[in-house]
């Protein structure tokens, strides 16, 4: 009895240490364990939360893996076709230049059905956030080699490994829109760790400001890990995607604006 | 504010009628014969006027998603094109249907199949009608045929376009989208202020939020949805048909043509009557929903009716449907961008005559 009236107390609101941003919804998240969306997605819950912008954000959601991810944030969405996400957001943003307007799209959808449209809406110079999730597989059709799939590795197409004389080598799209006059600010980060947390979540921050500034196009990479799709344990595909993945698309910025900008 | 008269061309007048519409956004992609509309509009920059935005896509796959972003934000979006176009936008086409938007696609037909012609045909009425993309949906269609009907029917897209959240085709053709006529602009209309509740504008502490999605992984929630469409769809077929009648009321053979064809037919039945034959034009307005209950009245006191199209007999096939096998009926087409001229349609009609 004694206790259980002991831990009453300690449950008061100054004594929390963390909680769900409200921003996100209470439905059940579909991704598989240790899959990096679901931590993505509450990094960009309490930037939206944080920054106060609920009311003035859109929200474009892909086809892939977070073809669903409309369910999980309180915000308004829209479902885009394969790859097409850009354009929609090109159209939101123009017509509604005062809102705050992002895309959330896998390598797939972005880096090959959607290469035409996610190059011009940079080039454009779009007032648009572009998430991209970078795990080098398509997980949501079951593990088929991406546009970003590296070079030997093995998926449910390449299951020799890619052999980038008969595939093609990976597209380093984050690289790519860096060199085009209509990005503002282009970054490539990770979630795998909390220090790597804190610098996405720094970096989304950062694009919510640059948006209000009208300078152009911000392009946030996260490389992430598909445990399912590459056939390992979440820990495995970590320390797999340290060894491996971040030597070939190392994490950084790519592009930053001036310093009396930022 | 009076109307205003103008002699223009057929594309030149949508673009133009799009900007008194009171539309909120453009988004195409040059192709012939109707690049006239986005020279049209990037010239007009409304953008300074009205606030309407127009912006040339890298691509009518682009353009017609800009439409579905634009359009679920409850704005009047629009976009133009050709066949070849067309037919890349008939993914997004099937997303916007699917999500409920609305908005107008404008085709300006040219003759296919493949990269074809640049002249004008009417062969696309098959992808129009019948949906053109995948899944179970109908766009509404209508069949301007003139210059002073590309302009109308803007703002009639638009109206139904909100009422009934489809999107609207309006199927033209080379021929209407390139000559000049003089046409009777309507007045200025300011943009809408008011946001349609399932937009997508930002969600207020005051609303659930607003999610445009065509997916439903639950198949007997798909399944109903799809009842609500077809139920929207039936809808349609009982309170939009419209339809013009030209000298039908002592008809006995009947011309069934839309668009270009039916300026044609109007001069054939001139030729005819002239040689005593009796015969009559049903020009469908709307293509989708289609006049079959009128067709089908018709084919009480007509002898046979001809199916008059530029194309290898699209139309056809409802007319036929229409008319439930009361009176036979013929297709009388030319295909490839040629345009038939009276005579030979007079002079099908008579040989059909003979023949019976």
């Amino acid at each position: 009895m004694a206790e259980a009236t002991g831990i009453k107390e300690i449950i008061k609101p100054e004594n929390l240490a963390y909680k769900k941003s409200r921003i996100m919804t209470d439905n059940v998240l579909s991704y598989c364990p240790g899959c990096g969306h679901g931590t993505t997605h509450r990094i960009l819950a309490e930037v939206i939360e944080e920054e106060g912008i609920q009311s003035e954000t859109i929200g474009i959601s892909p086809v892939g893996c977070s073809v669903l991810l409309y369910n999980y944030l309180d915000i308004d969405w829209q479902e885009a076709a394969h790859g097409r996400a850009p354009a929609l957001a090109t159209a939101i943003k123009r017509l509604m230049p005062e809102k705050f307007v992002f895309t959330y799209q896998g390598d797939g959808d972005l880096a090959a059905i959607g290469t035409a449209e996610t190059i011009h809406a940079c080039n454009r110079g779009e007032n648009i956030l572009i998430i991209f999730i970078n795990n080098g597989i398509y997980g949501m059709t079951g593990g088929q080699m991406a546009p970003t799939t590296l070079p030997g590795m093995k998926s449910s197409t390449s299951p020799y490994g890619r052999d980038v004389k008969v595939m093609g080598n990976p597209l380093k799209m984050t690289d790519i829109v860096a060199t085009l006059p209509g990005t503002y600010y282009v970054t490539r980060q990770s979630v795998h760790n909390p220090a790597n947390v804190r610098k996405t979540k720094k970096a989304m921050k950062k694009a919510v400001r640059y948006q209000k500034l009208n300078k152009g196009t911000c392009f946030i990479e996260i490389v992430s890990n598909c445990p399912s799709g590459w056939k390992m344990t979440p820990v495995e595909s970590i320390k797999w995607m340290e060894e491996n993945m971040f030597p070939f698309y190392p994490l950084g910025d790519f592009k930053v604006p001036e310093e009396q900008d930022s | 504010m009076e109307k205003e008269l103008r002699l223009m061309k057929g594309n030149e007048a949508v673009a133009e009628a799009a900007i008194r519409a009171g539309a909120d956004g453009y988004f195409g992609y040059p192709i012939t014969p109707q690049s006239e509309i986005l020279e049209y509009l990037m010239e007009a920059n409304p953008v300074k006027t009205t606030g309407m935005v127009v912006l040339q896509a890298e691509s009518e796959v682009a353009s017609i998603n800009m439409v579905y972003g634009g359009a679920a934000c409850g704005k009047k979006v629009m976009t133009t094109s050709s066949s070849p176009g067309i037919s890349l936008m008939q993914e997004g086409i099937s997303y916007i249907a699917g999500a409920e938007l609305p908005c107008l696609i404008v085709n300006v037909v040219r003759g296919g199949p493949g990269l074809g012609t640049i002249q004008p045909s009417q062969s696309d009425y098959f992808q129009a009608t019948k949906g053109g993309g995948h899944g179970d949906y109908h766009l509404i269609v209508l069949a301007p045929a003139s210059v002073q009907e590309m302009a109308d029917f803007v703002d009639l897209s638009f109206e139904l376009a909100f009422k009934y959240r489809n999107p609207v085709m309006m199927l033209s053709d080379g021929a209407i989208g390139q000559m000049m006529e003089k046409v009777w602009l309507s007045p200025y209309k300011e943009r809408s202020k008011t946001v349609p509740e399932w937009a997508t504008t930002g969600k207020p502490p005051t609303r659930k939020r607003n999610i445009i999605t065509s997916l439903d992984l639950d198949p007997n929630a798909q399944e109903i949805f799809n009842q609500k469409l077809n139920a929207k769809y039936n809808e349609i077929r009982e309170k939009e048909v419209r339809y013009e009648e030209f000298q039908c009321e002592d008809a006995d053979y009947l011309f069934v043509a839309y668009g270009t064809s039916a300026r044609v037919c109007q001069k054939a039945i001139q030729l005819a009557r002239a040689d005593g034959i009796k015969a009559g034009l049903l020009r469908p307005i709307t293509l989708f929903p289609f006049p079959e209950k009128r067709i089908n009245k018709l084919a009480d006191r007509v002898r046979f009716m001809i199916s008059v199209e530029m194309s290898a007999g699209q139309m056809v096939e409802d007319v036929l449907l229409a008319v439930n096998g009361k009176v036979p009926v013929y297709h009388y087409g030319r295909m490839g961008g040629m345009i038939a001229i009276p005579e030979e349609v007079a002079e099908n009609l008579k040989s059909k005559i003979i023949g019976g």
